[in-house]
């Protein structure tokens, strides 16, 4: 008896794979409604200053603490400077110093804990202590020490972010590439005499990427807080540069005065993104049914 | 692993995470521009001084031998003298870690008592309206910066209702501060919210997860009716775990300690701290970042045993 031999048809998945990632994702609201958010967020961050054009670099005390009006729809700050403008450019700063230190993290902490795990042994223990080391140094009051000293710009200010958040991202990598280390495809490509680098580069990061996405989208909400945290207390950017947790640092002065302009525009603003953000994160952890965070 | 050989093991780790820790404040203090002896004369110290001061001091010894001076001193209670109030970092250090017990303490308290009813309401009524109210408000608080929620709080119970003043309490002692109660509302509610918005997840989750027990099926179909299996069962084996991450939380707790009390002015560690940023005085500062850690490491074994205590699993898995 012959059997015919139907070739596989590549645009027909098999049915226990389960809906498509993209299905899967939209099929989760929330992480829908965050990533709208998002989209808008930085719609109004960078195209939004086309719109309504401000001058965010003069100061203009003639104009200061004004209640929103017409040409001032969100009003204007203690120097003067339009508010809806201000958000906007603040908002910049947060969105992008956000972005790059969540990714710079992440990277960091995807080579540390493939090394660490891969490695295996006392180099793993020495490393994986470094980085318990580190958790227990809380990220906000080691930041507001390194910024204290060196009183950073905004490159400066991503580097140091970075260098206090990758720890979570690399314990996630490690358990990640202990599971994968002992696979016999590895094995294989040992006994055929594969490099380590090799191995790490080619195997065990493309195979733990949707860790790696799902934590780096967490790490870019937490550095967004962060951001928002040392400029409040006024150790983030200086002056004309502003985020929009500098936008809150006088905002005890606002609440006593009533300007409520002041502080609840930048502070729902964190809200809505870092609501949005962790929303997404939550649907891609759907998508690629990863533990952890 | 046996109870013991856990604890031993757990314990060693948590030496070596201190230690770590040691080493990396006392690469931070070299680092300073001008060192560790600016530490002890102060920010107006001449080159010639410091350099004389270093010769005097062994600072000019090879760094291994510092760090083992360092970490002696350490040992004796000497972290160092502030340049801005020129007393022992670990006097005005003791003097400020007790109003900051009580602050994280009391928000830690009622978070835990807002959030676990909370939580255990969420989950009876899962994906009733109520459970969507309350979880989008805890994401919302969750995802706020807790000077915001203080400044909203603020703007709502101090200037637009006037029940609660915007001022901490003042005062040295602990019971200085307990004098005026009215004061303390507006900072604890801060730090409670955001608790809530945390640990009211957890015990939903925690709940959930244990609801689905077969140990629940069990006592239903041995006659238990819902709300006794909840209140003997589910609540009980819900609620450890939930307590657990209290250890975790102390990072956070110190964290929000450190925003609460810049904002209402709370005479504490964290104002101590935030002050020390302002006016860059490192040894306090670095003082302060010791302190807290040792506190860090102290919550996460703490954490780590009452769950290997409850979850034989735990001490099995650890790698």
């Amino acid at each position: 008896m012959t059997v015919p031999v139907v070739p596989a048809d590549p645009a027909v998945r098999p049915s226990s794979r389960g809906p498509s990632p993209v299905r899967l994702f939209l099929r989760n609201r929330l992480a829908v409604v965050g990533l709208v958010v998002v989209a808008l967020a930085v719609l109004f961050c960078f195209l939004g200053p086309l719109l309504h054009p401000t001058d965010q670099l003069q100061t203009a005390l003639d104009r200061a603490n004004l209640p929103p009006s017409a040409g001032y729809p969100l009003g204007t700050d203690a120097v003067g400077h339009d508010q809806l403008g201000r958000l906007m450019y603040g908002g910049r700063t947060s969105l992008l110093v956000g972005l790059a230190a969540g990714v710079l993290a992440t990277v960091v902490g995807m080579l540390w804990g493939s090394v660490a795990g891969y490695a295996g042994g006392w180099v793993d223990a020495v490393m994986m202590r470094v980085v318990d080391a580190g958790i227990a140094i809380p990220a906000l009051f080691i930041l507001l020490v390194v910024s204290a000293i060196w009183k950073p710009d905004t490159t400066g200010l991503v580097l140091i972010l970075g260098l206090v958040s990758w720890l979570v991202p690399a314990r996630l990598v490690r358990a990640e590439t202990l599971s994968l280390k002992n696979r016999d495809y590895l094995l294989t490509l040992r006994a055929i005499g594969g490099g380590h680098t090799r191995a790490i580069t080619r195997h065990i990061l493309p195979n733990s990427i949707s860790t790696i996405v799902v934590a780096a989208t967490f790490q870019i909400a937490d550095a967004i807080l962060l951001v928002a945290y040392v400029s409040y207390l006024g150790l983030g950017l200086q002056p004309p540069a502003t985020d929009w947790g500098a936008m809150l640092s006088a905002g005890l002065t606002a609440a006593y005065s009533g300007r409520w302009w002041l502080i609840l525009p930048p502070g729902f603003a964190v809200i809505l993104v870092v609501f949005a953000i962790n929303a997404i994160g939550d649907g891609l952890r759907d998508v690629f049914d990863v533990k952890g965070h | 692993m046996t109870t013991s050989a856990y604890l031993i093991r757990r314990l060693a780790q948590a030496v070596a995470v201190i230690l770590i820790v040691t080493v990396v404040v006392f690469c931070l203090l070299h680092a300073l521009p001008g060192g560790p002896a600016r530490g002890i004369l102060g920010a107006q110290a001449t080159a010639q001084q410091i350099e004389a001061f270093n010769r005097e001091q062994g600072l000019d010894q090879p760094l291994p031998v510092q760090y083992w001076r360092y970490l002696t001193r350490m040992f004796q209670g000497d972290l160092g003298t502030s340049y801005v109030f020129t007393s022992p970092v670990s006097q005005l250090i003791a003097e400020r870690l007790p109003k900051t017990l009580l602050l994280t303490v009391l928000q830690a308290v009622i978070g835990i008592l807002v959030a676990i009813p909370m939580g255990m309401w969420q989950a009876m009524r899962r994906n009733r309206p109520v459970d969507y109210v309350l979880t989008g408000a805890s994401l919302f608080a969750y995802a706020a910066p807790v000077f915001f929620l203080g400044l909203v709080l603020i703007v709502v119970f101090n200037q637009t209702l006037v029940w609660f003043p915007s001022q901490a309490p003042r005062g040295t002692t602990v019971a200085q501060i307990l004098q005026d109660p009215a004061g303390l509302v507006l900072p604890v509610m801060t730090g409670a919210v955001a608790m809530v918005a945390v640990f009211s997840r957890y015990m939903r989750s925690s709940m959930l997860e244990n609801l689905t027990e077969d140990y629940v099926r069990t006592a239903r179909a041995g006659g238990a009716s819902r709300r006794q299996t909840v209140v003997r069962h589910v609540f009980r084996n819900s609620l450890t775990p939930v307590v657990a991450m209290l250890g975790y939380y102390v990072p956070v707790l110190f964290g929000g300690a450190l925003v609460v009390e810049q904002l209402f002015n709370y005479p504490g560690m964290g104002l101590l701290f935030w002050n020390a940023a302002q006016s860059s005085d490192y040894p306090l500062l670095l003082g302060c970042v010791l302190v807290i850690s040792v506190a860090t490491v102290i919550g996460s074994l703490g954490a780590d045993l009452l769950q290997a205590a409850i979850d034989p699993r735990v001490k099995a898995g650890r790698s």
